[in-house]
């Protein structure tokens, strides 16, 4: 090769880069790159913005790398778990899951974990987001009464699980020992319009789903991985009804979504909903339009979408039955402008029944046992009718009894409820088909025959006559009986 | 039943020698039955023997602890030297010569440094219990020397761990067991001699395959062996202490060796 013409392009590439550079740093002032992540300096002090869920903190914008101060205090406290039912609670921060940690990459975290003095037992931290031996989990292990600090460096963006990694590990996460850390890229997450923190976990319970009491911790069924509860932020309900998470239609939502487990993968889904973007695992990788996204155990995932109609969004664990069964279910609220090109609702009503018109039935394999603490008070009645409610009952009619319009007849001020309380009560027992006028509207579709004990069916019936503009009824167990041995 | 004169003398001299036995053991201390036992960590092959030796039939009280320091004022709230115990030594107690009326006298002592609890014990002319020890005379319930297989008792620990604020309850407030001692679960945790011998480094999957004692005791915890579960707990628990600690829900008691030779203690 010509050596001249070589040493030409060689000296108008310097000139080139270097009037570039000029030109650049007159513009603005010149963004250093750094070959490493570990290379970013962090200088000033700043104290971490920690929020319980749903909450997010402030995103990091294009501030520049800190030492960024974190103190998460550790709480063993009894909590909800469902109306009625309750259970001690392991606690980073004292929700499940614990406080959201917002950092960006380069930052050098100074972690403060604190263990409430009254607690029982020592923990520790495991951050995925952390470069070192166990996470963390060895500097931080920490007695009731004491403080641990330790610190790390943030070095790969992305969004991570922490968790208590202390014997026995699987009993420390399964009583919700877990929470998310985000890592920021340099300058941030594009900026959307609302932010939330979502984390689904499963639950073993010594009694079965709902029943009453405090219920402590069920080891044999953790190891048999047959949860009782499946749910979305610790308890059952924690995002629906007042509690739901909203947006405006036109709106961008970002979700963080984590997975603590202990045992179960989360089949991630909003109902109604396709997700423009996920950051597949919570990583750099970014699928687009996805309908389900996988999140496993001890992992987490970023999905995002725009919100084009109003309604009531149901996020759910698409492995179905822990969605309507178990608990993981919550809600996304959008208010705003209908637009009939995107969703029209009902434009027609026809009756399609090729499976006949019989009424479905649960399948029951045993008897259905009556509840071991029977209701001793109006007030208990309509308490333990509620938690029946908010199980069975509630998918369909709605927090409020208001129904769904043109598919589920509401349940509040309902005349051909008031009307007749046998009627009621033989529906709730053997089902219902076809067609019926409520309120003047009409509704044709199919309820299901619950499995509901004479007593359940009494305190959930007493409940609904008791609420929204009834004619408080007060329903008994003899009188269900009655109606059953028809 | 009809016993010759010979046999019925021949009791009697049993029973006297016995009465003495228990006469020379100090007030509210029973005895355990030595015998083998494997612990957490362990496999057949590490089973330990444990000699005969008597136990505090309850932890140690507030108001037996306010008599110590009364007469050893060195280890009073103010006077203590921090190397011996943490700013939590007796956090609660409202002043050096008072707990206070917000604390029960016969609550089990807590916030008391293992160096304390040792000294304690040292001053009653007894020491603190081995670990090996403490887990013996603790794995019985009401009827059995050894209940660790049962779901029943198993149970009754967990719960325990779950329940919140037990370290005000009075000592005697959980059952008695097979060998007559209160309270070994259901009130506090409890300080052993060694408590800082079988090493639980804090990271608890890192000792799994570390060639530690644990090693065995970890993979134990299948689906079949529950009755671990109960008892790493307490491993852990010892494990993330140090001697100078002073914590809400840790009491202590203390045991007397029976016989010159014990070997229970080996250093």
């Amino acid at each position: 090769m010509n050596t001249q013409l070589t040493k030409k392009i060689f000296l108008s590439l310097i000139l080139a880069v270097g009037f570039g550079s000029l030109i650049l740093s007159c513009a603005k002032k010149e963004k250093k790159v750094y070959e490493s992540t570990a290379d970013i300096p962090a200088n000033r002090e700043m104290i971490a913005e920690l929020t319980s869920p749903p909450h997010v903190p402030t995103p990091v914008g294009d501030r520049k790398a800190k030492l960024l101060k974190v103190d998460m205090e550790i709480l063993e406290q009894e909590g909800e778990m469902t109306n009625g039912v309750r259970y001690v609670y392991w606690t980073f921060g004292g929700t499940v899951p614990g406080s959201f940690i917002r950092t960006r990459v380069g930052d050098e975290v100074e972690f403060h974990l604190k263990n409430h003095p009254e607690n029982k037992l020592p923990h520790n931290i495991d951050l995925h987001a952390v470069t070192g031996p166990g996470g963390g989990a060895e500097s931080s292990f920490v007695a009731p009464g004491h403080e641990k600090v330790f610190s790390f460096k943030t070095l790969n963006p992305g969004l991570y699980v922490y968790h208590c990694a202390t014997a026995p590990v699987g009993m420390h996460i399964a009583n919700g020992m877990y929470g998310l850390i985000l890592v920021e890229p340099e300058g941030g997450l594009p900026l959307v319009d609302k932010e939330y923190y979502i984390m689904q976990g499963d639950f073993y319970t010594k009694g079965a789903n709902g029943e009453r009491g405090l219920q402590p911790f069920d080891m044999q069924k953790a190891v048999d991985e047959r949860a009782d509860y499946v749910v979305f932020n610790g308890k059952m309900g924690a995002l629906t009804g007042d509690n739901a998470i909203t947006a405006n239609v036109g709106e961008t939502v970002r979700l963080f979504v984590g997975n603590g487990g202990p045992n179960l993968v989360s089949s991630f889904h909003v109902i109604g909903e396709i997700f423009d973007k996920v950051h597949v695992e919570g990583g750099d990788l970014i699928n687009e339009n996805v309908q389900t996204t996988l999140i496993p155990a001890g992992g987490a995932a970023i999905v995002e979408f725009k919100v084009d109609v109003p309604g009531t969004f149901i996020l759910v664990d698409h492995s179905i039955f822990r969605a309507f069964n178990k608990g993981a279910l919550g809600m996304l609220k959008v208010q705003g402008e209908k637009n009939k090109t995107i969703y029209s609702g009902e434009l027609e009503d026809g009756i399609y029944l090729p499976e006949g018109s019989g009424i479905q039935k649960m399948p029951s394999t045993n008897g259905v046992v009556e509840s071991e603490i029977p209701a001793k008070s109006m007030e208990e009645k309509m308490e333990f009718g509620k938690a029946t409610y908010m199980q069975t009952c509630f998918a369909c009619h709605q927090a409020e009894g208001q129904g769904i319009a043109n598919a589920f007849p509401p349940l509040a001020k309902s005349d051909y409820l008031n009307a007749d309380v046998n009627r009621a009560i033989d529906i709730v027992l053997h089902g219902k088909t076809g067609e019926i006028t409520v309120n003047g509207q009409k509704y044709n579709s199919v309820m299901t025959a619950q499995t509901l004990s004479d007593e359940e069916v009494a305190n959930v019936l007493t409940y609904v006559y008791n609420s929204w503009g009834n004619s408080k009824k007060d329903v008994t167990p003899a009188m269900v009986k009655s109606v059953r041995n028809k | 039943m009809n016993i010759s004169p010979f046999f019925k003398v021949a009791i009697t001299v049993i029973g006297i020698i016995t009465v003495n036995i228990v006469s020379a053991q100090s007030e509210n201390m029973v005895t355990v039955q030595g015998g083998t036992y494997i612990p957490l960590y362990g496999v057949d092959s590490t089973a330990v023997t444990v000699e005969t030796f008597s136990m505090d039939i309850y932890p140690v009280t507030n108001r037996e602890y306010l008599q110590f320091v009364l007469e050893y004022p060195e280890w009073k709230k103010s006077k203590v030297k921090r190397l011996f115990a943490d700013g939590n030594y007796l956090v609660n107690w409202e002043s050096d010569n008072s707990f206070g009326n917000q604390l029960a006298a016969d609550a089990a002592v807590t916030n008391v440094s293992w160096f304390a609890a040792k000294k304690y014990c040292e001053c009653q002319g007894k020491r603190l219990p081995t670990v090996d020890e403490w887990e013996y005379a603790a794995m019985a319930d009401k009827s059995n020397p050894d209940a660790r297989k049962k779901e029943s008792y198993n149970q009754l620990i967990l719960d325990w761990y779950e329940a919140p604020k037990t370290f005000n309850n009075s000592i005697g407030s959980t059952f008695k067991n097979y060998w007559g001692i209160y309270d070994l679960h259901g009130l506090v945790w409890e300080w052993t001699m060694d408590f800082n011998s079988v090493l639980i480094s804090g990271e608890s999957r890192k000792d799994v395959d570390k060639d530690s004692n644990l090693f065995c005791g970890s993979a134990a915890v299948g689906a079949s062996d529950l009755m671990n579960y109960a008892a790493f707990m307490r491993y852990a628990f010892r494990g993330s202490l140090k001697a100078n600690y002073a914590i809400r829900n840790l009491g202590f008691r203390c045991v007397q060796a029976k016989g010159k030779n014990n070997k229970n203690v080996t250093y």
